[in-house]
C-alpha cells in the first residue's frame, strides 16, 4: 500500500491489537468491579460475583498479551528499520507527552496529600487496633496532620536509604547509556544491570518497610495519602524496572545502535522520572508531612 | 504489500492513476476492526458519536416529558422497567441515573469523540498535508477505548447503584453521594467508564500534538496552520494535563468507596470538597476542550463562505491558546457555594472575567471576517451564524455567573443549566454540524440536501431555543437543577421547554434523512464544493479523498502569507 510512498512518515499495516487491548481493558475493569463487590453465599442470600478471578484473570492476560504483542511490533519494525528519523522523533515526543500526563496523575495525589497536611482535622490513632477516631468538636482538641498517637515512619531509615539507591540507579542508567553511544556494549549490559539490580533493591525495601509500617492501608488521611501515593510511585518503579529489563534483553540481542537506540532512551527517561517523583515524595511526604510526629 | 488482508478497489472509477495504488483498501474486518488509517477511524468516531447522541438524546427526551407537569409522571414506570422497584425513591433514584448517563454520555461519548475524534482524525492530517497520523495503532486503541468506556457505563445500568439499578450520582460524581451514599457496583462501572474513556483521550492527545508538531508539509509553518489545525493542539493540551488529574481523584473515589481510603470522609480527616477541586480542576479545562475544536471549524466555515482570509489570523490562534491557559486557573467558579472564603471567590470571579477577552476576540474576528465579505448562505454558514449568535447569548450568562455573589444565589439553578446548554447543545453541537455540512461532501463523495440542511437547521434553532431560554426564567424563579418535581408557579416555562424539546427531537429526522438522501441518491461530490473561499489543503484531494494521501507531500507556497494554504502545484 505504502510501495510508492515519497515519505518518511511510517504508514502502518491493520492490527488488531488495539482491539483486543481494549476489550481486554473493559474486562480487567470489570473483573475489578466483580471483585470489589463479590460476597459468598449466606443462608439467605446466594453468593454474588463468585466468578471474579476468571474475568480479572482474562482481563489481566489479554492486556499483557496486547502489551507483550504491541511493543514486540514495535521492536520488529524498528529492527527492519521502519523507524526513520522523524518516526523517532514522533516517538520522543509521545514518550515526552506521556511522562508530562504522568506528572499530572501524581499532581493529583500529592494535591490530596497537601490539602490533608495543611488543613487537618483533629484525630487520634490507636496503635493497638489500627483505629482512627475523628475528636472534631472536642473541647481540647488539636488539629494536626499525623493523627495523634500515631507513629510514621523514620524517613532518615530506610526512606533516605531508598532515596540513595534510587539516585545512584540514576547514574548508573547513564552509565549505560553513555556506554551505549560510545559503542561499549559490555557497559550498557553492565550499567543495566545494576539500575535493574537497584531497582528491585529499592521495591523490595519498599515491599518490607509497608509490611512493618505502624499503620495500615487506610482509615485516615495520612494513611490513605501516605500509600497512595507511595504505591502509585512503587507501581510505576517496576513497571520501569520492567521497561529497562527489556532493554537490557534487546541489548544482548545487539538491537542498539549508538546513533539509534530510543527504547533504551525512553527506559532511561523514563526511570528518572519515577527518580523525581521519589525526590518530592521523600521530602514532602516522608520528611515534611511526618515532621514532628514520633518515628516508629 | 497487503499481506494481511485481500484488497478491493472501491473508488476506482473516479481515482485518477496517480491515486490508483494509494486506493487499496484491506478486506472488511480488518478496515474497521483493526484500522490504522486516520480517516476510517474517523469514520467510526462519527459514527460512534451519532449513536452516543441518539442515546443521550434519548434519555433527555425522557427527563424532558417527565418535567412537562409537576409530580412524577413516568420515572416508576421507567424504574421498574430498568429492573428497580415500584416506590417513589426508586423512581427518584432513576432520575439521578438520567441526568449522570445523559451528562456523561454527551460529553465523554458524543462531543468529544464528533469534535476531536471524528473531525480531527478525518482533517488534521489532510489539512497540514500529512499521509496519516503519527501514531495510527495508538489512534485505533484510542477509538476502542472509547467505546470500551461507553460498554462500561451500559453496564452500570444494570447492576445495583444504592439499592436500585444505575449510577445516580451526576456526571460531577461528587462524594460523599459517590461514595458512601451509593455503595453498589454501578458506580464503579461508571468510575472505570471514565477510567476507559480519559486513558484513549490522552493517548488520542498525545496522538494529535505529536501529528501536528511533526508532520506538517513542507512550507506549513505553525503560523500558516489553518485554524481548525490549532484548535485541536489546544485542547489536546488541556486533555493531556487535565484528565490524569481526574483520573487519581476517581481513582481516590475507588478506593474510598472499596478499600477503606477516607480521602473524601471527614471522619477519618478526608475532605469532600477535596474532591470538587480535583474534579473541577479537570472539569474546566474540559469545557473548553468540548467547545475550542468548534471554534476552529467555525473559522474554516465563516472564511469559505464570506470568500475572505479569516479576520486577525494570528490573534484567532493565540485567543485559543489563551483560553486553554485560563482554563486551569478558574476552576473554582464551579465551587462558589462550597464555602470559599471572600478573597477566593475574588480572584476566581476576575480570573474566570479575564477569559470573556480572548473569547470576544473570537467572535468580534468572526464578525468582522464576514464584514464586506462575499457571503454564500450555504447550509454550514447559516450553522455557523446560529453558533455565533447563540455561543454568545451562553458566553453572557457566562459571565454573569462568572461573578461569585450573583453565583450564590444562581448555582445549581436552571439558570445554570440554560448557560450551559447554550455554550454546549448550542455552541458545540451547532459546530458540530456545521462541521458535518461542511466535510459531509469531502467524507462521502456525496452531497446532501441543502433544503434539507436548511429545514434541519431553522428547526433546531427553534426547537433549542425554546427548550432553553424559558430555563434562564425558571432559574431566576428559583428553579433547582436535578429535580424531577417541582411547585406549580414552575408549569408553564417547563410546558414550553418541554415542546421545544418535541420541534428539536422531530428536526433531527431532517438531519437523518439528508443523510440517507445523501449516500443513497446524493450527486457526486466535486473535490472543491464550495468555491474559491475553501482554501485549506483538503479541497485540493479528490472527494473521497484516496486510502492514502499525499504519498508525495505537498509544498506550501509562501510561508509568509498566513492565508495561502494551497500547494505549489494544486
Amino acid at each position: 500500500m505504502a510501495g510508492t510512498a515519497n515519505h518518511d512518515y511510517h504508514i502502518l499495516e491493520p492490527d488488531i491489537w488495539p482491539l483486543v487491548g481494549s476489550i481486554s481493558a473493559l474486562t480487567f475493569t470489570t473483573g475489578m468491579v466483580f471483585f470489589m463487590h463479590h460476597t459468598p453465599a449466606t443462608e439467605t442470600e446466594p453468593a454474588q460475583f463468585g466468578f471474579w478471578p476468571i474475568v480479572l484473570g482474562l482481563g489481566i492476560m489479554g492486556l499483557i498479551a496486547t502489551f507483550f504483542m504491541w511493543f514486540r511490533n514495535i521492536v520488529i519494525e524498528a529492527q527492519r528499520g521502519d523507524h526513520t528519523p522523524v518516526v523517532q522523533l514522533h516517538m520522543r515526543y509521545g514518550m515526552i507527552l506521556f511522562i508530562a500526563s504522568e506528572v499530572m496523575f501524581f499532581v493529583g495525589w500529592f494535591w490530596s496529600f497537601f490539602d490533608f497536611a495543611l488543613f487537618p482535622t483533629p484525630l487520634s490513632f490507636d496503635e493497638a487496633t489500627g483505629a482512627t477516631t475523628s475528636l472534631f468538636g472536642q473541647a481540647g482538641a488539636v488539629a494536626q496532620f499525623v493523627p495523634e498517637g500515631m507513629k510514621v515512619l523514620d524517613p532518615f531509615a530506610l526512606p533516605l536509604l531508598n532515596t540513595l539507591i534510587l539516585l545512584c540507579s540514576g547514574t548508573t542508567v547513564t552509565w549505560a547509556h553513555h556506554s551505549l553511544i560510545h559503542g561499549d556494549r559490555q557497559g550498557l549490559k553492565q550499567g543495566l544491570w545494576a539500575t535493574i539490580a537497584l531497582g528491585l533493591l529499592f521495591s523490595s525495601i519498599q515491599a518490607y518497610e509497608y509490611s512493618a509500617a505502624p499503620f495500615g492501608f487506610g482509615g485516615n488521611s495520612y494513611a490513605s495519602a501516605f500509600y497512595m501515593a507511595t504505591g502509585f510511585h512503587g507501581f510505576h518503579v517496576i513497571i520501569g524496572t520492567i521497561f529497562l529489563a527489556v532493554g537490557l534483553y534487546r541489548s544482548y540481542l545487539g538491537h542498539f545502535t549508538p546513533r539509534q537506540h530510543f527504547g533504551f532512551e525512553a527506559a532511561a527517561w523514563y526511570w528518572h522520572f519515577v527518580d523525581v517523583v521519589w525526590l518530592f515524595l521523600f521530602v514532602a511526604i516522608y520528611v515534611w508531612g511526618g515532621w514532628g510526629a514520633e518515628y516508629h | 504489500m497487503a499481506t494481511t488482508a485481500e484488497g478491493f478497489d472501491v473508488h476506482s472509477d473516479h481515482g485518477h492513476d496517480a491515486h490508483d495504488h494509494a486506493d487499496h483498501k484491506p478486506g472488511f474486518f480488518a478496515r474497521w476492526f483493526m484500522s490504522t488509517n486516520h480517516k476510517d477511524i474517523g469514520t467510526m468516531y462519527l459514527i460512534f458519536a451519532i449513536i452516543a447522541g441518539i442515546v443521550g438524546g434519548a434519555i433527555s427526551g425522557i427527563m424532558r416529558v417527565e418535567l412537562a407537569e409537576p409530580g412524577i409522571q413516568y420515572l416508576t414506570w421507567w424504574a421498574q422497567f430498568m429492573g428497580g422497584g415500584n416506590d417513589l425513591n426508586t423512581a427518584l433514584h432513576m432520575w439521578n441515573v438520567f441526568i449522570t448517563a445523559h451528562g456523561l454520555i454527551m460529553v465523554f461519548f458524543m462531543v468529544m469523540p464528533a469534535m476531536i475524534g471524528g473531525f480531527g482524525n478525518w482533517f488534521v492530517p489532510l489539512m497540514i498535508g500529512a499521509p496519516d497520523m503519527a501514531f495510527p495503532r495508538m489512534n485505533n486503541v484510542s477509538f476502542w477505548l472509547t467505546v470500551a468506556g461507553f460498554f462500561s457505563l451500559l453496564f452500570s445500568m444494570f447492576v445495583p447503584g444504592g439499592s436500585d439499578p444505575g449510577a445516580g450520582t451526576g456526571w460531577t460524581v461528587y462524594a460523599p453521594l459517590s461514595t458512601s451514599g451509593s455503595v453498589g457496583p454501578a458506580v464503579d462501572f461508571a468510575i472505570f467508564s471514565l477510567h476507559l474513556a480519559g486513558a484513549g483521550s490522552i493517548l488520542g492527545a498525545t496522538n494529535f500534538i505529536t501529528t501536528i508538531f511533526n508532520m506538517r508539509a513542507p512550507g506549513m509553518t505553525l503560523h500558516k496552520m489553518p485554524l481548525f489545525v490549532w484548535s485541536v493542539p489546544v485542547p489536546a493540551f488541556l486533555l493531556l494535563l487535565a484528565l490524569p488529574v481526574l483520573a487519581a481523584a476517581i481513582t481516590m473515589l475507588l478506593t474510598d468507596r472499596n478499600f477503606g481510603t477516607t480521602f473524601f470522609n471527614p471522619a477519618g480527616g478526608g475532605d469532600p470538597v477535596l474532591y470538587q477541586h480535583l474534579f473541577w480542576f479537570f472539569g474546566h479545562p474540559e469545557v473548553y476542550i468540548m467547545i475550542l475544536p468548534g471554534f476552529g471549524m467555525i473559522s474554516q466555515i465563516v472564511a469559505t463562505f464570506s470568500r475572505k482570509p479569516v479576520f486577525g489570523y494570528l490573534g484567532m490562534a493565540y485567543a485559543m491558546v489563551a483560553i486553554g491557559v485560563v482554563g486551569f486557573i478558574v476552576w473554582a467558579h464551579h465551587m462558589y457555594t462550597t464555602g470559599l472564603d471572600v478573597n477566593t471567590k475574588m480572584y476566581f470571579t476576575a480570573a474566570t472575567m479575564v477569559i470573556a477577552v480572548p473569547t470576544g476576540v473570537k467572535i468580534f474576528s468572526w464578525i468582522a471576517t464576514m464584514w464586506g465579505g462575499s457571503l454564500e448562505f450555504k447550509s454550514p454558514m447559516v450553522w455557523s451564524l446560529g453558533f455565533i449568535f447563540l455561543f454568545t447569548v451562553g458566553g453572557v450568562t457566562g459571565v454573569v455567573l462568572a461573578n461569585g455573589g450573583i453565583d450564590d444565589n444562581l448555582h445549581d439553578t436552571y439558570y445554570v443549566v440554560a448557560h450551559f446548554h447554550y455554550v454546549l447543545s448550542m455552541g458545540a453541537v451547532f459546530s458540530m454540524f456545521a462541521g458535518f455540512y461542511y466535510w459531509f461532501p469531502k467524507m462521502s463523495g456525496r452531497m446532501h440536501s441543502e433544503l434539507l440542511s436548511h429545514l434541519h437547521f431553522w428547526t433546531f434553532f427553534i426547537g433549542v431555543n425554546v427548550i432553553f431560554f424559558p430555563q434562564h426564567f425558571l432559574g431566576m424563579q428559583g428553579m433547582p437543577r436535578r429535580y424531577p418535581d417541582y411547585a406549580e408557579a414552575f408549569h408553564f416555562w417547563h410546558q414550553v421547554s418541554t415542546y421545544g424539546y418535541y420541534i428539536m427531537a422531530g428536526s433531527m429526522l431532517f438531519f437523518f434523512v439528508n443523510i440517507l438522501y445523501a449516500l443513497a441518491a446524493g450527486k457526486k461530490a466535486p473535490a472543491n464544493p464550495w468555491g474559491e473561499g475553501a482554501t485549506t489543503l483538503e479541497w485540493t484531494l479528490p472527494s473521497p479523498p484516496p486510502y492514502h494521501q499525499f504519498e508525495t507531500l505537498p509544498v506550501i507556497t509562501d510561508a509568509n502569507d498566513y492565508h495561502d494554504h494551497r500547494p505549489v502545484t494544486a
